[in-house]
């Protein structure tokens, strides 16, 4: 067996990953407040305001890199699932599944962000373009996976059952979101764009990218925590989980 | 082949035993089509705009609420785990189910909407290529609700939660059957639309029968 390969079989027993997730924590809060003050002082303050939209385009410093996270996560829960369902690893299954609050709040976070800058630019808070309606669609997809997870009652099913219906949304989001697309252009016809997206300058850019580092550092630190305190729930009864519980208690 | 013919069988015969319970769909179909009238006034013209869109989604509904026959019944008495560890592969058992809940609730629907879209003024070509996308489209709904089905059988309270899962699902057969009808009434070509219809039945029948089969087995142990 590989080194590897090896040290993913240590990772997967419940202990291990935690003692390992807890060192690695300290480490991925520090990137994120470093990237996200950096990223939000130079989105907010620094960066010039845009030709046409004024000050209200900076809330795509939040809305952009929120919108990257909500599909992230979503692919980043399929694998972690998909691991689970065919290897039956404990910890995967329950990373897949402290995922899904997490890439739910992000969705909602883009949802509300995009309308709070739709009112002053478009006019209204709500449009039914492709683009809104498909998120919006993905936020009840993480909804029901939740759900799914939550309404089972023995925790190994329920996060198998949750991590089978989220891959059957892997496939499904692609139809939905290309379906949506084009039942807009069918129906709506142009509507208001973006400003080009591949033409932003790099004192807009760089912030943006800085800003979805500092997401994905986020991601990291809460996925980290969550599944610690599930796996910590879930194994009250196994010695580790005993031991560790009495020691923190004293 | 003999296990698909026979569960189809069981469960068609078993449907016909309990007529009241068959007519529940249709019934339901018929209710939500008469209240789109009464709740936005008898406008002829505004009814045959939003004809295609309201038949489509109450069929969308009536098919949901239908599901929770699939495998409900067969689950309570136990037979569907008899079923199962029967050696026949889950993924054909998966098919049959859903071949014979089509052919109970999801045909008859396709049967009867093209008709209801008449009392909405819609004409004959477009409400044919209406009936011709339920024919297309209820199959992918019974095979798509089939796999949330599956995950949720064993719960106690089933119901409104399934439409929290299904109904995002259900969306592209929508978009894709009603363009093809209201490209009818526009005097477009609605091939296009019809053959996505088809192929997400034709994607839904290969992959959906599979997911069924695993979340059987994970609901059943």
């Amino acid at each position: 067996m590989n080194p590897v390969m090896r040290w993913l079989h240590w990772l997967g027993s419940p202990e291990n990953y935690y003692r390992f997730s807890g060192r690695l924590i300290p480490w991925l809060a520090a990137g994120f407040a470093i990237t996200l003050a950096w990223g939000l002082y130079q989105g907010l303050f620094v960066a010039p305001p845009d030709y046409q939209q004024g000050e209200s385009y900076r809330i795509i410093f939040i809305h952009v890199p929120s919108a990257w996270m909500s599909l992230f996560i979503y692919v980043a829960m399929c694998v972690a699932g998909f691991v689970g369902l065919v290897w039956r690893i404990k910890v995967a299954e329950i990373t897949a599944m402290a995922c899904a609050p997490i890439g739910a709040v992000f969705t909602f976070v883009t949802l509300v962000t995009g309308a709070l800058w739709g009112k002053p630019m478009w006019g209204a808070y709500w449009v039914w373009d492709a683009r809104l309606t498909s998120e919006l669609i993905l936020l009840f997809i993480y909804l029901g996976i939740i759900g799914l997870y939550h309404a089972i009652e023995d925790r190994r099913r329920a996060a198998r059952a949750a991590s089978l219906m989220a891959l059957v949304g892997l496939i499904n989001i692609p139809i939905i979101h290309f379906s949506v697309e084009w039942w807009n252009t069918l129906h709506q016809g142009q509507t208001v764009k973006l400003v080009g997206e591949s033409a932003i300058h790099p004192s807009m850019g760089v912030p943006l990218i800085v800003m979805a580092i500092a997401t994905k550092f986020f991601f990291g630190m809460n996925l980290l925590q969550r599944t610690r305190l599930m796996l910590l729930e879930q194994e009250t009864k196994k010695k580790w989980a005993r031991t560790l519980i009495e020691e923190n208690a004293r | 082949m003999t296990v698909l013919a026979a569960i189809i069988k069981r469960d068609v015969k078993l449907a016909f035993r309990r007529r009241s319970e068959l007519m529940n769909p249709l019934l339901f179909l018929v209710m939500v089509i008469t209240l789109f009238p009464l709740g936005m006034g008898p406008d002829p013209e505004r009814l045959r705009e939003i004809a295609p869109a309201v038949v489509w989604i109450a069929a969308l509904l009536a098919a949901m609420m239908s599901l929770s026959h699939l495998m409900r019944d067969d689950f309570d008495d136990g037979s569907l785990e008899l079923i199962m560890v029967s050696g026949a592969s889950p993924a054909m058992i998966a098919l049959a189910k859903v071949a014979a809940h089509w052919l109970t609730t999801g045909l008859p629907i396709a049967l009867l909407a093209p008709i209801l879209a008449l009392l909405y003024g819609l004409d004959g070509d477009a409400a044919a290529i209406l009936g011709l996308t339920m024919l297309l489209g209820t199959p992918t709904l019974s095979l798509v609700g089939g796999i949330a089905v599956a995950l949720t059988v064993g719960l106690k309270r089933g119901g409104m939660f399934l439409a929290l899962l299904v109904l995002p699902l259900y969306i592209p057969v929508l978009i894709f059957a009603t363009a093809a009808v209201v490209s009818t009434t526009e005097g477009l070509p609605a091939v296009a639309n019809i053959l996505m219809v088809a192929a997400l039945l034709v994607l839904a029948l290969t992959l959906a029968p599979f997911a069924i089969g695993a979340a059987l087995r994970l609901s059943l142990t």
